[in-house]
């Protein structure tokens, strides 16, 4: 039977073979296939998983070429010490290019990538320490174990394994705690309200492209034993992106792919097109740019999974199961005595330019209590909860959680002080399982760094998050649909995994926004119940919520908001019956 | 130094910052109606350098095969587009406009003595065929993805920038080209000698850009520009096309480049990948202007200009490394002073 995993081994087995059989061209254009590829994996991190993108990375190939043929050829450092100093230059200017342009919106990086990619080309160029234009030359081979390897059959191994190595770390990276945190990067609001650093993560992504372009760069110059400036220019910078988003930047084989398929490509098209046109000039270009334009029109995610989904109906459709293992169950918070206020918000005011949508709000959360906030369509509710969430502070006023300020702080911090949330809209990622997504509110509660997890050191945390997670699920009901893509689900269920979510990070206040909508009857009652079985368990829980019979039935308290101000507080009964409550719903009674 | 070579470099960064101011203006509009990182502006420049060189020369500008290309294309999409709609009625006129316009200029230019042509009609001819390529461009390449995001338009915007690279290169071959000044000779001001060229340029820029100003200020268009700018689903609600916003300021943007490139072709020797480099100076002034404000997008240009003739100076050596560093502290700056964070749900 044809797997996936087969397939793939059946591939590694071909490619291995290639320096044993193959002619010597065949061998070259595959090491440089590899090398493309390393780069093209660091695009697909970058721009696939962060959503952001550079162009310059063949000037961080150059940057690993250039430090090792200065430092071999000139201070006679050994291959291995130059690989490593090489790292450390890049990781240094990566994280400053990245310090400088990552805050800004995202189309900031690549344009200075861009620039960044030019000064390097034409600082080799014109140094002449670095042998200017012609470049340097007579670059030692690498030595492994006492073994030379000086021909381009024997350095291919060391491509292949690199790529494979950073492949196979690469994915396992992915498939953890923070590799959850990245493939987040897009929806940010929603990612900094689970505690997480998003500029951080974005940070992580470029650096790592940078550092696999280094590598690639370092093996490059020990391949050819020779650089000048002419590979590290901006057009190959280009180049490398066209081949991670023609071959998918969404997958890690989509790089390798679109390496390939670029290399052998171009190769063809320098030879066909000169002889077709009868014209010399550098029409692959054409052919590339063309088919770029051509992919993001009709295909954004590239060929790989269009590959893959030809493949896939040869092969048998992998099950959408899987299995969740026991682990042991993560440490809590201290709880909160019942009754114990959490949360006071105090004359609060929010103003956008001249609309003032909150004015002058005052409520209180005390731990073990529903309190719920209500009020007619626009009266700014999901103003205030994003307030008190800190995804936008407020303009004046003051609020307190478990004691402390948080006004000023940013929707992160909060998050860290115990406070979770879920939103009006549903922000979940789509592609990732309902599990995965209700993992990433538990991200808090583990430790392990993204190199940890690339190597596996992760798994114990891993599994207990998971478990968190699946635990979570199952007492909102959603046991059954762990491994389902979160986009699959009807939006009622959906907003049944944000609250899974805010639950996973054990929060000592949950706010919900309208936590109800959507759901069906029964699905309601399991609801209240959920809720009140949590409040018993002493969380203190806010809610917005548009259903009376849902709210009157759960809440201990209600607070009313009409046209942004405190209109009425009160037990659920004494709202009903208030006749400024009436007014505000029904538009007078006497009328 | 002594004042007459410094002189001598204000009036050299001047006259490049005029360039870069022209397309760093574009490069804002560009960004701001459609978000589009337009970095093809500079295959513009070079088009319109090299047909102007070639009109001059006698010669049909090769991009008018480009212009007929591309036609046909548009025609095909937006006929497609109608019939799918049920609007076969518009068929002719799509065609006619798209298709046989372009051919009929063509057949028309044939017949023209070129070479004898008074210099003003050989720049509205050159023009003719280098202008049509932006809204040809923006209908085929951007506005089928108009609504994806800024990193999906840049990257279709590189892949851009990378085929009319390479058809610059069949077009115009790899031999740079250079027309003649708009007028001979200059004057001396105090101890320097000043081009007429210079003057032409520099005033030329002024006027366009003025121009440009009272677009915006005074006409329906300019206006809708400015509206779907600032906001694009209030602008469309307000029955602002998109598209045509789309294509108006493509249209705009290959008009400021196209010149731009004929107004420096007298002074400088311009290669089929020499507008690149030109294109992302403009880049570079109107990153200063944060893509977003013109007047501070000029001044940053016009900073580039005097920045790379000093550095060509002291530093010939190191010019682009200078002046392409230069975005860093402003970068920098940008990035230490804005604390807004934006949430694109894509």
């Amino acid at each position: 039977m044809i797997t996936p995993n087969r397939a793939l081994l059946a591939f590694m087995l071909a490619v291995a073979m290639v320096p044993l059989f193959a002619a010597q061209f065949t061998v070259t254009l595959v090491n440089y296939i590899g090398l493309s590829a390393l780069v093209a994996l660091g695009l697909v991190l970058l721009t696939g998983i962060g959503g952001l993108t550079s162009f310059g990375q063949a000037a961080f190939v150059g940057l690993g070429a250039y430090t090792t043929a200065y430092l071999t050829t000139r201070h006679g450092m050994s291959p291995w010490g130059t690989l490593i100093v090489g790292m450390a230059v890049t990781t240094a200017v990566s994280l400053a290019l990245g310090f400088i342009t990552l805050r800004l919106s995202g189309h900031f990086l690549p344009l200075g990538t861009i620039a960044w990619g030019i000064s390097l080309y034409f600082l080799f160029g014109n140094m002449e320490a670095l042998g200017g234009h012609g470049g340097i030359d007579s670059i030692p081979p690498v030595d492994l174990f006492g073994l030379e390897l000086g021909s381009s059959r024997a350095f291919f191994y060391v491509i292949w394994v690199t790529l494979l190595a950073a492949i196979v770390t690469t994915r396992n990276m992915l498939d953890s705690r923070e590799g959850r945190a990245m493939r987040s990067l897009r929806s940010m609001t929603m990612t900094e309200a689970m505690g997480i650093n998003t500029l951080r993560y974005r940070m992580v992504l470029f650096m790592l492209a940078a550092q696999f372009a280094c590598v690639s760069g370092w093996l490059y110059a020990h391949l050819q034993r020779f650089v000048n400036p002419t590979p590290f220019s901006l057009g190959h910078g280009i180049e490398y992106l066209f081949m991670a988003v023609l071959g998918g930047a969404a997958a890690v084989w989509g790089a390798v792919f679109g390496a390939g398929a670029v290399t052998f490509l171009k190769e063809w098209l320098q030879d066909l097109l000169p002889k077709l046109l009868g014209a010399s000039g550098n029409f692959e270009m054409v052919v590339f740019g063309l088919l770029t334009i051509a992919v993001l029109h009709r295909a954004r995610d590239g060929m790989w999974p269009i590959l893959m989904r030809a493949f896939g109906n040869l092969a048998p459709q992998r099950a959408q199961t899987g299995s969740v293992e026991p682990a042991l169950p993560l440490p809590r918070r201290d709880p909160q005595p019942h009754g114990r206020e959490v949360l006071q918000v105090v004359k609060v005011t929010k103003r956008f330019g001249g609309l003032v949508a909150n004015n002058n709000m005052n409520l209180t959360v005390r731990a073990g209590e529903v309190m719920a906030l209500i009020g007619p369509n626009g009266a700014g509710k999901s103003t205030l909860f994003n307030c008190i969430s800190g995804v936008n502070p407020p303009s004046e006023g003051e609020i307190r959680f478990m004691g402390q300020r948080i006004d000023a702080m940013g929707s992160r911090e909060i998050a860290r002080l115990g406070m979770s949330r879920s939103f009006q809209h549903v922000r979940l990622n789509a592609e990732m399982t309902v599990l995965e997504n209700a993992a990433l509110g538990a991200h808090l509660r583990g430790r392990k760094n993204f190199v940890q997890s690339a190597w596996r050191l992760d798994r114990e945390e891993e599994r207990r998050l998971l478990w968190e997670a699946a635990h979570q699920l199952e007492r909102c009901g959603l046991g059954e649909h762990l491994f389902d893509a979160a986009g699959s689900l009807p939006l009622g269920k959906q907003r049944i995994v944000e609250i899974a979510r805010a639950l996973c990070s054990d929060p000592t206040l949950l706010l919900l926004d309208e936590p109800a909508a959507g759901l069906r009857h029964l699905e309601k009652r399991a609801l209240a119940e959920l809720l009140a079985k949590l409040r018993g368990e002493g969380m203190a829980i806010l809610l917005v919520e548009h259903d009376m019979d849902f709210v009157m039935g759960l809440a201990d308290r209600v607070v009313v908001m009409e046209f942004g101000e405190h209109l009425a507080e009160g037990l659920p009964q004494e709202i009903q019956t208030n006749p400024k409550v009436l007014e505000a719903y029904l538009g007078g009674v006497d009328a | 130094m002594n004042a007459s070579v410094a002189l001598i470099l204000v009036q050299d960064g001047v006259t490049n910052g005029a360039i870069y101011a022209l397309l760093s203006l574009a490069l804002v509009l560009v960004f701001a109606v459609t978000r589009v990182i337009f970095i093809p502006q500079g295959e513009f420049v070079a088009y319109g350098a090299l047909s102007m060189a070639a009109v001059s020369a006698g010669f049909l500008p090769p991009t008018m095969w480009l212009v007929v290309t591309l036609g046909i294309a548009v025609a095909l999409v937006e006929s497609v587009a109608a019939l799918r709609e049920g609007a076969a009625a518009r068929l002719p006129m799509i065609i006619l406009k798209n298709a046989a316009l372009p051919i009929l200029a063509l057949v028309a230019v044939r017949y023209l003595p070129l070479k004898t042509l008074a210099y003003p009609l050989q720049i509205a001819v050159a023009l003719l065929f280098v202008v049509p390529l932006g809204p040809q461009i923006y209908r085929l390449a951007f506005q089928p993805v108009a609504e994806a995001t800024v990193l999906l338009l840049l990257i279709v915007s590189v892949a851009v920038h990378f085929v009319l690279l390479g058809l610059g290169l069949y077009f115009f071959g790899a031999e740079g080209g250079r027309t003649p000044a708009f007028s001979d000779g200059g004057f001396n001001l105090g101890s320097s000698y000043i081009q007429f060229q210079t003057l032409w340029i520099v005033g030329i820029a002024a006027v366009l850009i003025a121009g440009l100003a009272l677009f915006f200020e005074h006409s329906i268009y300019g206006k809708a520009l400015r509206a779907t700018a600032i906001n694009r689903t209030g602008a469309r609600l307000m029955g602002i096309s998109a598209d045509l916003a789309g294509k108006l300021c493509f249209t705009l943007a290959a008009l400021v480049g196209a010149f731009s490139g004929i107004l420096i072709a007298p002074i400088t020797t311009v290669y089929y990948d020499t507008g690149f480099l030109i294109g992302l100076k403009g880049f570079v002034g109107a990153i200063v202007g944060g893509l977003a404000s013109y007047p501070l997008a000029a001044a940053g240009a016009i900073l580039v200009g005097l920045l790379e003739s000093y550095s060509s100076f002291y530093a010939s050596a190191y010019k682009e490394v200078i002046v392409f560093t230069l975005i860093i502290p402003v970068l920098l700056w940008r990035s230490l002073t804005t604390h807004h964070v934006d949430d694109e749900e894509h």
